[in-house]
């Protein structure tokens, strides 16, 4: 994963709330067996509308998203996440998040920074007041700045550390494969695997 | 202090544990299915990696796959490649998969169970959100993404925060006609779809113990539609003789050994819980939603809310929104929804008891001329079993379709799909907009429910039937 410490770009409002990862990308779109391409299915039941934010200028450039509450809620697809970078999407900022797709960007380096409600209010202002105007992201500070004004916003540490250093997981954890190894030869026997098959017949 | 079920189970799944840094959990078993592993596999073959436990995993098609014409090759060439793949992935990396024709294929959290594989006491993942459906057994059962499925797939275990506790204390006897769906569309009403956020969910109380293990799966399953973690709930008699006998199912001294330690598996009579939430289920009736997220739902003989009856702004916009996108007026009462469609399905009502419930309902009637009604079973081996108790031909004698076993109209991949416009009285989880095909419109219902509106055409309980004669 590409390390991530600041990001400048042109901030998108979308002024709605529960956006569910259905409609970040519908089903239809999950057939692909790559992590890319996904862009067309981006938002797919809204791209028709003229008057959606990304079909107006300056936003369909924006790389910045500026979510409503409960952002990214229902299916634990990765595809949505895909979705929004392979469209250029860097950084999703907004008030609340689901659990999953908040844990999905942070594996896929997609950066998911956590404000108040005030706060997305005064974003959603500026960067509709100013379009095309850019915004500022810094990870190592945690900070948010648009014109003159800037705000903080929240991650976890470990993400954050993840996201700064560029790390992959499954590398961090196979440096455990010794406790793995302890771990998996206390399990007890009666615990079920699904080798060999069994099956009713 | 004593602890709570979900911290039993948590704790006895520490690998590794260190300052600043998430638990690293182990994981008792994989479940994979064909739309989000093929990036995982992939990753897997670009690092060199192999599945560290191939024996903990277990692949099945479901999601992308055809209800019609299943013994032919899939009709859609993206979809058929995306199934292809995850037969290849499963035969490279060793992983037992039962494909479309097997008798032990269908929604994977319906085949868990099923297999006697699910069992209290493990932890239980899935590139799916409704992995929470296996909560029931007293699992710890969530959704993953992508990439913690490669994770999984290479380490067999997952690093993940502690959630905080919260407790649903549910008491008294469910009317007669009022399920388990009910119960869970009404919690999900008064919580919020985002009211289990960082929340692993303990269901407990009287009316859980006395419900089936298809109703408990039924609530569980539900558990991410009000934002949890994961839902369960403790294993008891009624856990025991539901895996007692399946196919892996602990047996002899192993069944011993295994029983004794999941009846140590109940919170204590000391803990607190972060959060409780307290419903009485006495005084519950067959619930619907009438927006476009699970928790904008109604009792059925309630009417169409209004943006004004809500008073945060938030829910005021959602509802407003959600009234334009359903097409439906405020004070029009739930009864006189007319729908297009019904969809018997999903694994959140797909299993043999609601088929069962909903011919029940069907046993004599036919379904409204204007209506089309899917049943689509949640699994072969449930379609099988219909079909051994004649109730196929009590929906196809309905006017029904019979289908083969899969995900279906619950989301939408396959062919079976609303048009735009459609409005579909359906037995799964999820109202979205365009969940179940662009523009579709969705209300969530019990099986009984379901049954009751494709007789009527408008959305019905079995008890409207029988005042209608
Ligand atoms: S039946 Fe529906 S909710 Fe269940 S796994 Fe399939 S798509 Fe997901």
């Amino acid at each position: 994963m590409d390390k991530f410490t600041s990001h400048t770009g042109i901030p998108v409002p979308l002024r709605r709330s529960n956006v569910d990862t259905d409609q970040i990308i519908p089903a239809v779109y999950l057939k692909r067996i790559t992590r890319t391409g996904f862009e067309d299915g981006l938002f797919a039941a809204w791209r028709n509308d003229p008057d959606f934010v990304l079909n107006t200028e300056p936003y369909d450039v924006g790389t910045v998203l500026i979510a409503g509450p409960d952002f990214g809620t229902g299916s634990s697809r990765e595809h949505a996440v895909w979705a929004l970078q392979n469209y250029g999407f860097r950084v999703v900022i907004g008030a609340r998040f689901g659990d999953i797709f908040r844990s999905n960007s942070g594996k896929a380096g997609l950066l998911v920074a956590q404000v108040t409600p005030e706060v997305v209010e005064s974003l959603w202002g500026f960067a509709e007041q100013n379009p095309g105007t850019v915004i500022t992201i810094d990870l190592e500070e945690r900070s948010i700045t648009v014109g003159e004004q800037s705000f903080d916003f929240e991650i976890d540490d470990y993400t954050r550390h993840r996201l700064l250093e560029g790390l992959d997981d499954i590398s961090s954890t196979l440096r455990h494969a010794g406790e793995i190894d302890q771990y998996e030869s206390t399990r007890p026997d009666f615990k079920p695997a699904a080798l060999p098959i069994r099956t009713a017949g | 202090m004593g602890k709570t079920l979900s911290e039993k189970v948590w704790d006895a799944h520490v690998v590794r544990q260190a300052e600043r840094e998430p638990d690293l959990l182990y994981i008792d078993l994989h479940l994979v299915h064909e739309v989000t592993s093929p990036q995982a596999f992939e990753g897997l073959r670009m690092a060199g990696r192999s599945v560290r436990r191939p024996d903990l995993t277990l692949a099945t098609e479901d999601h992308n796959t055809p209800t019609l014409n299943i013994d032919r090759p899939i009709a859609d060439p993206v979809s058929r490649t995306q199934v292809d793949t995850l037969r290849k992935n499963a035969a490279d990396f060793g992983v037992r998969i039962h494909s479309l024709g097997d008798k032990d294929q269908g929604v994977v959290h319906i085949i868990g169970p099923q297999l006697g594989i699910t069992q209290p006491g493990m932890t239980i993942v899935c590139g799916d959100s409704h992995t929470s459906t296996h909560g029931a057994f007293g699992a710890i059962a969530f959704g993953i993404g992508t990439s913690e499925v490669e994770h999984v797939l290479a380490t067999q275990t997952l690093p993940q925060s502690r959630p905080r506790t919260m407790a649903v204390n549910i008491e008294g006897d469910l009317p007669d006609g009022v399920t388990a769906k009910d119960l869970v569309l009404a919690l999900i009403s008064k919580v919020g779809t985002g009211g289990g956020q960082g929340y692993i969910v303990e269901y407990r109380g009287s009316t859980v113990e006395s419900l089936s293990m298809e109703g408990r799966m039924t609530i569980c399953n539900m558990s991410i539609e009000w934002g949890a973690k994961a839902g369960l709930m403790a294993p008891d008699e009624t856990t025991f003789n539901y895996i007692m006998g399946r196919p892996h199912a602990p047996e002899g001294k192993q069944w011993d050994a295994a029983v004794e330690y999941w009846r140590t598996l109940r919170s204590d009579d000391d803990v607190t819980f972060d959060r409780e939430v307290d419903i009485d289920a006495s005084a519950l009736t067959p619930f619907v939603t009438w927006g476009t997220n699970p928790g904008q739902g109604v009792p059925l003989g309630a009417d169409v809310p209004s943006p004004s009856d809500f008073t945060d702004p938030g829910d005021i916009a959602a509802a407003e929104r959600a009234l334009e996108y359903m097409a439906l007026t405020a004070g029009t009462p739930m009864r006189e929804i007319t729908v297009d469609t019904v969809f018997l399905g999903s694994c959140t009502n797909g299993r043999i008891e609601d088929l069962r419930l909903a011919a029940s309902v069907l046993r004599g009637e036919r379904i409204a001329e204007a209506v089309r009604m899917l049943v689509v079973p949640g699994s072969a081996r449930v379609r099988l079993q219909a079909e051994s108790e004649g109730l196929d031909q009590v929906f196809l004698d309905a006017g029904a379709e019979w289908r083969a076993a899969g995900c279906s109209m619950c989301l939408g991949m396959n062919p079976d799909q609303l048009a735009p416009g459609e409005r579909a009285a359906s037995t799964s989880n999820r109202n979205f907009e365009g969940r179940q095909g662009k523009g579709g419109r969705t209300h969530l219902v019990s099986p009984a429910v379901a049954a009751a509106t494709a007789i009527t055409g408008r959305l019905s309980s079995p008890a409207d039937l029988a005042l209608a004669r």
